[in-house]
């Protein structure tokens, strides 16, 4: 029976349904009261997760990490919901979770503290994560992470993993026009940057809660500092688009009115 | 002075696509403004019938890299045949298109450059002596103007937001290169494409018209009761009358997720917004959504926007579309529907 190391690569983002302003800070852009901004996990990474804990309940002995680069005080705060969702052991890097910063500098800190986890073996290495992050939305991360393990076999937009018995997978990766990409992979090690696959978001449970909490605490304890330096790189400007439109509300029209109008606005070129 | 390389993939039949040729757009005119040279790189099955499709681009060097090997989509193969492109052609700054295919491994090809790279490039401009690129950040929420220091720099430019490169087809001179590959480099095959049926085909890139269905359609209506299945005969009428491209909210494919009744035809593929998609669209009709910001996200780059909502007050409306009718979607979406059906029958008639 096969095993999988499935390491799921996954940061935090502000909540989806925060109103986000850019700042100048002193090392570049960054957030209004960015500490401040309730946040969860990075939407598609935890897709990821709950696919890799999916897919380690189907073959007994894998293991699940959450390798996490994100400022500690708010991993720990994220961590508190994300812990009761499905079992994984956390190992958190201390830095920013900005999406201002340089993809090639979070991917080394994130492959250095997966070279560094303990009886890691890349012949069962499944690498997960989401395939653009909600902050930096450049899906450069886990290619770059992948490419610093060594690993060649790479699929992103991925919305299903079907593993064979003798090993070997099959692998749906978004492509154009609303179409997947049926792949065949021989074996591990790979990286699959998730889409939204197909499954729900688990319930939260008390017990598995419990379970994590027992590693996560310790993890955020010895949370090595990353340094981003983000060399090279410059923001000219960052500023919220100008979105206000003046909205005209048509109220008392009939049905078959605003029926024409459309139509003649859809025909329009 | 810069090196530009444009770097692309041909497509199955050996042409280029249309996001490729909105690339090339954007590389010539960097190339113009800077004073620099252009290259052209392409990796295929076949080049050649490509190369000679652009052979009028100005590029001063063509590279190629071809074979059966090079025809699939496949991280371990295009990531090799790009970096001997990039390494051959010495290119300081290097241009593709945003297509799925060079999206899978520009990141990584960069770098095994020791380079850097930016995605969703949605301009280019060459100002002061140096390149800056447009790129928006929080998932369309804010936008920012980047510069970068490294060498080479990887562009990849979101399909859309160039005009097409108007390329005359010639005779062009192609240096083939040789990548080799060893049996780690295909220990993954491509075994196709999973399209929905052609009549369940919702999503159209190139559509005029984004048609967002919200989870209103699912919701009772005025006699207290969902009507899914009159729901999902209207949206798919007037996808038939008018080929928009379906979008969907998160909440209306979530409901899948949650035992609720669904629209059989719709998957998280239609989402647009903070998970979904930002489509490009030049025009938009939200049914029967609310006022959320995944909304607004989802619908930053769609030019003309108009709404059907019974909210006047929703937030996803005021400030957001440019017309928003107070309305019952049901009632209208289906005059809408015979109005373009009686039209199509007169213009045939």
């Amino acid at each position: 029976m096969n095993s999988f190391q499935i390491v799921v690569c996954g940061s935090i983002v502000p909540d989806p349904l925060q109103t986000l302003e850019p700042v100048a800070g002193p090392t570049g852009p960054a957030l209004k009261n960015e500490m401040m901004l309730p946040a969860v996990l990075d939407p598609w990474a935890a897709h990821s997760l709950y696919e890799a804990a999916n897919l380690a309940k189907q073959f007994p002995g894998s293991k699940v990490y959450l390798v996490s680069l994100g400022p500690k005080a708010k991993l720990q705060q994220v961590m508190m919901t994300v812990g009761q969702k499905v079992p994984f052991e956390l190992v958190a890097i201390d830095g920013p979770a900005s999406g201002f910063t340089d993809s090639e500098e979070v991917a080394g800190a994130l492959a250095a503290a997966i070279e560094a986890l303990p009886g890691i073996d890349k012949t069962k290495l499944l690498l997960f994560g989401g395939w653009e992050s909600a902050s930096r939305g450049a899906g450069s991360t886990m290619q770059i992470v992948g490419e610093l393990l060594g690993i060649t076999d790479q699929f992103q937009g991925v919305d299903r993993i079907t593993v064979r018995p003798d090993g070997s997978f099959e692998v749906l990766e978004r492509i154009e026009g609303g179409k997947h990409q049926v792949s065949e992979c021989k074996s591990a090690p790979a990286v699959l940057g998730w889409a939204t696959g197909y499954l729900g978001e688990p319930r939260n449970d008390p017990q598995v809660g419990m379970m994590n909490m027992r590693g996560i605490m310790p993890s955020l304890q010895k949370a090595k500092p990353a340094q981003i330096a983000n060399d090279g790189l410059s923001f000219l400007k960052v500023e919220l688009p100008k979105q206000q439109r003046t909205t005209r509300i048509v109220k008392d029209a009939s049905a078959d009115e605003i029926a024409q109008e459309i139509a003649e606005w859809i025909a329009k070129d | 002075m810069e090196t530009i390389l444009f770097l692309t993939h041909t497509e199955a039949d050996g042409t280029l696509c249309k996001a490729s040729l909105e690339a090339l757009g954007a590389a010539v005119e960097l190339t113009i403004d800077s004073a620099s040279s252009l290259a052209v790189g392409i990796f295929g099955a076949d080049v050649q019938k490509a190369a000679n499709s652009i052979a009028n681009c100005g590029a001063t060097r063509i590279f190629g890299v071809e074979g059966p090997d090079f025809a699939q989509p496949r991280y371990a193969t295009d990531a090799c045949a790009a970096e001997i492109l990039c390494r051959s052609s010495q290119a300081t700054i290097i241009v593709t298109p945003g297509t799925s295919r060079m999206s899978r491994i520009m990141a990584g090809v960069a770098h095994r450059l020791a380079g850097r790279v930016d995605t969703h490039v949605n301009s280019i401009r060459y100002e002061s002596t140096r390149p800056v690129i447009t790129r928006w950040f929080y998932r369309q929420r804010m936008v920012a103007d980047v510069n970068r220091a490294q060498r080479p720099w990887v562009l990849v430019v979101d399909p859309g937001t160039h005009p097409v490169y108007p390329a005359e087809a010639s005779s062009a001179k192609v240096e083939m290169l040789a990548a080799v590959l060893g049996a780690d480099r295909v220990r993954t095959s491509v075994k196709g494409v999973e399209a929905p049926k052609t009549d369940q085909q919702t999503i159209r890139p190139d559509a005029e018209l984004l048609f967002v269905a919200g989870a209103g359609w699912t919701k009772k209506q005025k006699d207290g009761q969902p009507h899914v299945k009159e729901a999902e005969a209207l949206i798919l009428g007037f996808l038939s009358e008018t080929k928009a491209s379906l979008g969907s909210s998160k909440s209306l494919v979530d409901i899948s997720g949650e035992g609720g009744e669904v629209l059989k035809f719709m998957s998280h593929m239609n989402q647009v917004g903070q998970t979904g998609a930002t489509p490009r669209h030049p025009k938009g009709l939200s049914t029967c959504c609310h006022g959320e910001e995944p909304h607004v996200v989802g619908w930053r780059f769609i030019n003309e926007r108009r709404a059907i909502n019974l909210d006047p007050n929703c937030g996803w409306a005021r400030g957001k579309a440019d017309v928003v009718y107070v309305a019952d979607a049901f009632e209208v979406i289906a005059k809408v529907n015979a109005l373009l059906a009686e039209k199509k029958t007169a213009t045939v008639g």
